[in-house]
Order: C-alpha cells, then sequence, then structure tokens
C-alpha cells in the first residue's frame, strides 16, 4: 500500500531526547525525524522508551535534554494544550475514554479545540453556538461514517467490547483534525479481524486525509505491513532507523528482539 | 403500466413530491421523492447507454439494500437491459459463476469489498467490460480503466441526454410487459445456482395481486434489509413499491438494523422465522434480568395477550374482561413491547422459508401484530399460498393466492401455474424442462396436502417424503420440526421410512438445557453427561408425547408416532458433515455414521455403545464414546381424535 509521504518535508524533528525519572534513564540521545504524510513506526522490547517518547512529543513528559521542532518550530519541550491546538492527536495504550459517554459524545470532545463559540452560548444552545454545533455534529457523522461505528452511536463506551473502545478512540483523536497522530500500541489486546480492521483504518486515514501518522505497535507483520520507516529503541536507545525491510534485517534489532548469549 | 420504468414515470407525475426511497446516512434519514428518484434513474440509464449499455445487456448488481443499487434495477430495465442481483456475502468463485452465467457486461458494485471480488475473478469473466461502484472510500489508488464511479456515469448520463433529447421516453416506451425484468439466482442447495428468468409481467402482475389481496396502500412503510438477489426483496422493496408508491426505506448499516426499524416504524414486515425467534428470545431474556414488579406485570398481561389476543385479532368474540384486560395490557405492557421492537405501526407481516414455531407466531400474533405465513418460491415470483387475514394458523401456509392454481399430485408433491410462473432457467433447458410442465405447472418439490379448512400444509421435500411398512405417510421433517419447536431440543433425525415404527435421535439444545438444568439443580459435567442424565431423557421423553398426541389428531400423520428415542452424545455439526453448511441435517449420512443406534433403535435394545470421531474447532480430531439409553415412549390413542 502506497502512503502519502512526502520526503521533503519533515513535520516533526526530535533531536538528541533525554528523559529521566529521578535516577532512571528513560530515553538517551534519542533523534528521529517524521516526513509529512508518512506512517512511521516505533518499535522495542517492552521498557524501551517508546511510549515516553510519545508523550516527549506531544509534551505529557519533559526532556531534560534535547529539542523538538514541529512544522518548523524548535523548542526544547513540547506542552500538551499547544501539541492540541496544532494539530497534533494521539490515542492512548490503556483507553482513556469517558465510560459513562455515548461513542458519539466522546467524539465529539475531540471537536474541543476546534469549538469557537463561548462557554455561556454553547450552555445555552442558542443562535450562532447552535449552528456550529451543528457543524461539529456533521464532521462527527463523518467520522462514524468513516469508521463503521453506526451502530454503537448512541451506546455508552463502557459497554463496548475492548477493540471497539479502541476505534471509538481513533474517532475522537480524528475529530479534532490532526496533521499528526500519534497512536499508542492501537491493535494491543485484538484479536486478527480487529487488528485487520484498525490496519485498514489507520491507512485509510492516512489516504484520505493525508494525516500523518506515528504509531506504536508490538505486532511485527502490523508494522511491517504498514509503515514506511520504522525507529527501533531498546533500553532507551536508538538502535535502528530505515525501511521495514533494512529493519528487518538489522543485527541490533534481531538481537535485542531475540536475546542475544552472553559470555558467561 | 406494463413495465418498471413506465411505472417510473407514472409515479413521478402521479405522486411526484411524495417519499419513494429513504437511506439513513450520516445520521440522519435522508429522502428521495419520486419525481427525484426518476431524474436519478434517468441519469443512470443515459449514463449507461452512452458507455454502450445495449437493450438486452444484463447489469450485474452487487451490494447491500442501497437506494442507488435499486436504481440501477430500474435504469437496466429501462434500456431493455436485465439486472442481475447477486448475493453480497458470496465468496468471489460464486459471484464470477453467476456473473459468468448471465454474461454480464456491465457491474454496479457497492464499494471496494465487491470490487475487490470482481477484480479477483475478472480473468475468467470473459464477457465484462465495465465496473461502476457506488462509495468511492478506499478506490483512489485503483488505477483501473474499467472503473468508473457511480456519480461519474450519472453526470455523463446528463449530458448524454441533453444531447439526445427524447431518447429515454423512446428507450422505455419500447418496453413490453413480455421482456425479461429481472435474472433471480437461486442458492442451489443442491448444484450450481440457476437463473431464475422472469418477465415485468411476472413479477407486476404477482405484485399487483399481493396488493389488493392485503390492501397495501401508497401510505406504507417499508425497511429494506434482505438481500437484494432474493425474490421475496423484490418484490416487497421494489415491485409492490413502484405498483402501489410506498416508500422503502434502506437502513445506515447492516448492524443498525434493528435501531432503524425501530425509527422507521415499517406498516409491513417480512422477516424469515429465525429473525422473529431471535427477537422474542433477546426479549425474553432483557424480561428475565426485570425487576420483580415488571416481571410479575409481564407475564400477567402475556397470560392474557396469549388467551384472548389471537382471537382479538382475527375478530373473533372475547369475553368483555378479557376485552377490558387486553385494552390495560396493551397500555402497560404491548405497546411499549412493541415500540421497542420496532413493531407498533405494523399491519401486516409476512413469515415465509420454512416453518416457524407456533408458540413464536402466537407470541406475535398475541401481541396483536398481524403476522402471517405464506409459501412461495423464486419461480412463482414469490407468492403461491398466503393466509387472509382472519384465517391465520401457526401450521398451515394458508390458501392459494390471487391467481394462483394448485394441484396435489399422486405422489403428494405440489405443483402450481400462475402468472408469476418463470419463463425459464437461464441456458438450463434441462432443468427448466425437469421444473415446468408444457402447460406451465410448475413442480415445487415439496410434499403437502390440503387440510379440511382448505389450507394448504407443507410436510416435507417430496424426496424425502416415504412410507413405513404398513402403507402409511412418512414425512420426516414435518415430526422434526415438531420436536424442534420445543425449546430444548436442537436438532432431531426421525426415521422410518420402510420401517415398522417411526424413532428419533435427538440433539438437546445445551443453552435451553443448561439453564434448565441450573434452575433444577441438576449437575453435569460435559455436553455428554448433560445429554445423558435421566432428568434430561425425562424432560425430552414429555416433548416426544407432546409431539405424539399432535401427530395422533391428524389422521395422515398418526401412523408416525415416535415410538423409541434417544439423546444423542454430541452436537450434529456441519465440520462432522452431519449438517450441509446451511445448517440443514444430512440424514442418510447420519443413518449410515450411526448405523449401530439406529440398528440399536429397531433392534429393540435398552442401550447402545457408540464411539465417535469428531473434529475440533481447529481441525484436531478426537473420539468420545459412550454408552446410550434408549426409551420407549407412549403412544397417543388415536380414537381421541375420533371421540371428539
Amino acid at each position: 500500500m502506497e502512503t502519502r509521504s512526502d520526503p521533503n518535508e519533515q513535520i516533526l524533528q526530535v533531536s538528541n531526547i533525554g528523559l529521566s525519572f529521578g535516577g532512571v534513564r528513560a530515553i538517551e540521545n534519542v533523534s528521529f525525524d517524521i516526513h509529512r504524510g508518512e506512517v512511521r513506526a516505533i518499535i522495542g522490547p517492552n521498557g524501551a522508551g517508546k511510549s515516553s517518547m510519545l508523550n516527549v512529543i506531544n509534551g505529557f513528559y519533559h526532556p531534560q535534554e534535547g529539542e523538538i521542532t514541529y512544522k518548523g518550530e524548535t523548542r526544547k519541550q513540547m506542552r500538551p494544550h499547544i501539541a492540541a491546538a496544532n494539530g497534533i492527536s494521539r490515542t492512548f495504550q490503556n483507553i482513556a475514554l469517558f465510560k459513562g459517554m455515548s461513542t458519539l459524545d466522546n467524539i465529539m470532545t475531540g471537536r474541543n479545540t476546534k469549538m469557537r463559540k463561548n462557554l455561556l452560548l454553547q450552555a445555552l444552545h442558542i443562535g450562532p453556538a447552535k449552528r456550529e454545533e451543528i457543524e461539529h455534529r456533521e464532521f462527527v457523522e463523518n467520522i462514524i461514517d468513516f469508521l463503521e461505528i453506526q451502530a454503537i452511536r448512541k451506546t455508552h463506551v463502557g459497554r463496548l467490547p475492548y477493540g471497539m473502545q479502541k476505534r471509538v478512540e481513533l474517532g475522537r483523536a480524528l475529530a479534532a483534525e490532526p496533521e499528526l497522530l500519534l497512536l499508542d500500541e492501537p491493535m494491543a489486546g485484538m484479536n486478527l479481524e480487529e487488528k485487520e480492521d484498525m490496519c485498514r483504518f489507520v491507512l485509510d486515514v492516512n489516504e484520505q486525509f493525508g494525516t500523518t501518522i506515528a504509531l506504536i505497535e508490538h505486532d511485527m507483520g502490523v508494522v511491517m505491513d504498514i509503515s514506511d520507516r520504522v525507529v527501533v529503541l531498546d533500553y532507551g536507545k536508538k538502535i535502528a532507523d530505515g525501511t521495514p525491510d533494512e529493519v528487518r534485517s538489522n543485527q541490533a534489532v534481531i538481537d535485542a528482539y531475540l536475546g542475544v548469549a552472553r559470555d558467561a | 403500466m406494463d413495465t418498471f420504468p413506465k411505472l417510473l414515470l407514472e409515479n413521478a407525475r402521479r405522486l411526484g413530491d411524495r417519499s419513494a426511497i429513504r437511506e439513513k446516512e450520516y445520521g440522519i434519514w435522508q429522502t428521495w421523492t419520486w419525481k427525484q428518484v426518476a431524474d436519478e434513474i434517468r441519469a443512470l440509464a443515459c449514463g449507461l447507454a452512452a458507455r454502450g449499455f445495449k437493450r438486452g445487456d444484463k447489469l450485474g448488481i452487487i451490494g447491500g439494500n442501497r437506494p442507488r443499487l435499486y436504481w440501477s434495477m430500474a435504469a437496466a430495465q429501462s434500456l431493455g437491459g436485465i439486472p442481475v442481483p447477486t448475493y453480497q456475502d458470496a465468496a468471489a468463485d460464486e459471484i464470477q459463476y453467476v456473473l459468468d452465467h448471465a454474461e454480464v457486461r456491465f457491474v454496479l458494485a457497492e464499494d471496494q469489498e465487491q470490487v475487490d471480488k470482481i477484480l479477483e475473478a475478472q480473468d475468467r469473466l470473459p464477457s465484462l467490460s465495465q465496473i461502476f461502484y457506488d462509495e468511492e472510500r478506499g478506490m483512489r489508488n485503483y488505477e483501473h480503466d474499467h472503473l468508473t464511479d457511480f456519480a461519474r456515469v450519472q453526470a455523463e448520463g446528463r449530458e448524454y441526454d441533453e444531447q439526445h433529447p427524447g431518447f429515454f421516453e423512446e428507450q422505455v416506451a419500447r418496453g413490453k410487459g413480455s421482456d425479461v425484468a429481472i435474472f433471480l439466482y437461486t442458492s442451489g442447495t443442491t448444484g450450481t445456482p440457476k437463473g431464475v428468468v422472469l418477465t415485468h409481467d411476472n413479477v407486476l402482475i404477482t405484485a399487483r395481486n399481493g396488493i389488493e389481496f392485503d390492501n397495501l396502500t401508497q401510505n406504507e412503510e417499508v425497511l429494506a434489509y434482505l438481500p437484494m438477489a432474493w425474490v421475496g426483496d423484490h418484490i416487497f422493496s421494489y415491485a409492490q413499491s413502484y405498483v402501489s408508491g410506498f416508500c422503502v426505506s434502506c437502513p445506515e448499516s447492516a448492524a443498525t438494523v434493528m435501531e432503524d426499524l425501530r425509527e422507521i416504524g415499517p406498516t409491513y414486515f417480512f422477516a424469515p422465522p429465525p429473525i422473529f425467534e431471535n427477537l422474542l428470545t433477546t426479549v425474553m431474556i432483557r424480561m428475565e434480568d426485570a425487576a420483580g414488579l415488571k416481571q410479575s406485570l409481564f407475564k400477567f398481561f402475556m397470560n392474557v395477550a396469549r388467551r384472548a389476543g389471537p382471537a382479538i385479532l382475527s375478530g373473533e368474540s372475547v369475553s368483555l374482561g378479557d376485552k377490558l384486560l387486553y385494552a390495560l395490557g396493551e397500555l402497560l405492557v404491548y405497546g411499549p413491547l412493541k415500540n421497542t421492537l420496532g413493531m407498533s405501526r405494523i399491519r401486516l407481516a409476512y413469515t415465509a422459508g420454512e416453518a416457524i414455531g407456533p408458540d413464536i407466531f402466537d407470541f406475535y400474533r398475541s401481541l396483536g401484530i398481524n403476522i402471517k405465513q405464506l409459501y412461495g418460491q423464486t419461480e412463482a415470483s414469490v407468492n403461491i399460498t398466503l393466509q387472509p387475514d382472519g384465517e391465520v394458523y401457526p401450521d398451515t401456509v394458508g390458501k392459494p393466492a390471487p391467481g394462483v392454481e394448485i394441484r396435489i399430485t399422486d405422489s403428494g408433491e405440489v405443483m402450481y401455474r400462475s402468472p408469476g410462473v418463470f419463463e425459464c432457467y437461464f441456458k438450463n433447458d434441462e432443468s427448466t424442462r425437469q421444473t415446468k410442465t408444457e402447460d406451465g405447472w410448475v413442480h415445487t418439490g415439496d410434499a403437502g396436502f390440503f387440510d379440511d379448512r382448505g389450507h394448504l400444509k407443507i410436510i416435507d421435500r417430496a424426496k424425502d417424503v416415504g412410507k413405513l411398512n404398513d402403507g402409511s405417510l412418512f414425512a420426516p421433517k414435518y415430526i422434526e420440526n415438531k420436536l424442534k419447536f420445543f425449546p430444548h431440543i436442537k436438532e432431531a433425525v426421525v426415521y422410518g421410512d420402510q420401517r415398522d415404527f417411526c424413532a428419533a435421535f435427538i440433539n438437546i439444545d445445551l443453552e435451553a438445557v443448561g439453564s434448565w438444568a441450573e434452575r433444577n439443580d441438576v449437575s453435569y459435567a460435559s455436553y455428554q453427561d448433560l445429554a445423558a442424565r435421566s432428568e434430561v431423557y425425562a424432560l425430552i421423553e414429555d416433548s416426544v408425547r407432546k409431539v405424539n398426541s399432535e401427530l395422533a389428531e391428524d389422521p395422515r400423520m398418526a401412523a408416525s408416532q415416535v415410538r423409541r428415542f434417544l439423546v444423542l452424545h454430541k452436537v450434529l455439526d456441519a465440520d462432522d458433515g452431519e449438517l450441509t453448511r446451511t445448517r440443514k441435517v444430512r440424514r442418510g449420512f447420519v443413518a449410515e455414521k450411526y448405523g449401530v443406534l439406529v440398528d440399536a433403535l429397531y433392534g429393540g435394545k435398552k442401550n447402545c455403545y457408540v464411539e465417535t470421531e469428531v473434529t475440533f474447532e481447529d481441525g484436531r480430531k478426537g473420539a468420545i464414546s459412550g454408552d446410550l439409553e434408549i426409551r420407549d415412549v407412549e403412544i397417543a390413542p388415536v380414537e381421541y381424535k375420533k371421540a371428539s
């Protein structure tokens, strides 16, 4: 499958990132870039620093060292509200939806950064706020159609199976019309069929909306199938970076995944 | 008005701004009026013509119930072409067979998934020249000269229409009632599918007769949710809508049908028995979880309904007390329940395809839902018999539909002749000759008879009907269905052809018997263990005895009472070859495989040891064995009926 990758434009570049929690070194001197329009995977064994890396990109964690350049602007640290306002959205490894709200309402919350009318007008649901809500609802309905979740539109997400919740979470992230979409293990805990569906949605998002995607995934088959380029982390360090084929044949990667015999 | 395109133009004039079709999209019901539908179809037809579609060309249609797919039928018909709808869930090979056999030149596919199937089979489709698709999604990367977006075909059509004024009208005017209207491929339980050729006259006359019979009007609401390739949908959602002008609604997706049903509230509804069955099960399960007060209200009023409902619906007289109670029940229970089921407004519901359990049938009728049975075939443009209002019985399929003649052959097979009778099977003269006589009578392959009330009863496939040694009729399916209507019995296989008496294998329903066991403190370790419990045998024996007394009431069937039965130690399974993929028992195969057990049933033994190879879901094989009890059952006296 061809994605809409444009190698001439970097949407994001992280340079020499270092992140510690007290004495624990989570990320050490990691640099890589993401091209506009590509599907970029971050892989690595458990505890390699993958989720930390996503958290650095959208400003949840503040690295002690290094710089982040997003759409040409360089910062020492990202902030979540800046990331959200500038077109970065994400999903979480452990689903973070509002369980007591319907699918529709959950996805609506993703439109929050796009709502322009003031709180009072919105609360009273009058005039321009009403018109605006109709526009947002239309956008959200397009996402519901896109993700084929019409049947659960009004279902409380707490009652949905895991795979469906993941899909709703993707929907909420899409509602913010992201330029860069961060997916933290979008296929974890899914069965084969759900994984195939999710793969198709990820590729369709990329193709249809031109969204740049950075994803963390454990399933190597999935990663190799849908990514343009792959970064491999191990113990907080970058050990490889390249196309799926390059990474697959990289000895350091093989060692990290399969273990390496140490001399006694 | 002898063709669909002519009816369409007439409807656009006569009904203009009335709703013709709806589809739920983006959470909202989008509606097209008859005038708009006529414009859409005109644009599509002209677009097809611009792309070389000629009279007699076939248009393959693959996908779910979407307005555009329905429009394409009328568009092809406008040009003197023939639509060939196929089952959307069919595999590429099956679709290839139909498209190739029908010599389809153009195909309209709903979406990427269906396009992929056609592309996969393309090498084996020599006559196929162009593919159109309805849904654009995912199609961006397809670089294929023969693939065109539906909207683009229509745009070309509008241009063509401007350059060729009068073309469309002239094409429509050329159509006659005797022209072929559609090919409907039968799913074919035996051998390859057969293409049933129906003319405009066949379909239109049958549709009109049905409308008159049940007084359908342009105000009906219908949900189109059954496969477009199936004759029932073609009549209910297409033909009858064109004839009477009612609006048809297409669901948002296959998964939302139940919700869409609630929102639309159809007045005219068709569903095969399993759908009514599943709805009832859902209701019962939810009632069991309801609070005590609600449960007792439900129980009380359902008893009232069972007593008085069917009679009220059939217009018979009931006591004043029951009338009042029933009215109260409507307010408290039936009304809200029907609303939840999406059945508040149903004036007329039909079920067909297989036998429906009398309990299920009565449940809906007692709620005041006018559900009726019909008997039909693709070859008859559906209707052969219908149940008239006020003459609805769970065990018959009704009286001959208007215009239909029925006769029963000496061997007991049902034959019919009607204006709906098909032309032929496409490119299959041999089958046509075998099925349809020179003077237009059609073999149904079903065995049946007329009862005292003049209603037709279908008992079995004619080829399965045999005789007991004393010469009396033996119809295994008829008995098996009666057994299977009991919730505890999942499957039954009845033997008796060329035997002295009938005997049965029973498969228990694990869910139903399991929950019964839980409520009655019967402990068990496995399916096999449960099936062998004497409590379970007693439960089944009770059901068999009830079936026997029902059989005893019918002089034709009285000899077929089940004298001995056993409960099988394993579930009959398609993976083991015991069922077909459509879950029908392969009686002969089962008899051979369990020959020991059949011998034991007729050999007078009290029990029998058996060892069976089974295939697990992952393909591994294993063996299970056990000692099965065989139980004798009392025979109900036949005099019972004569005395009453």
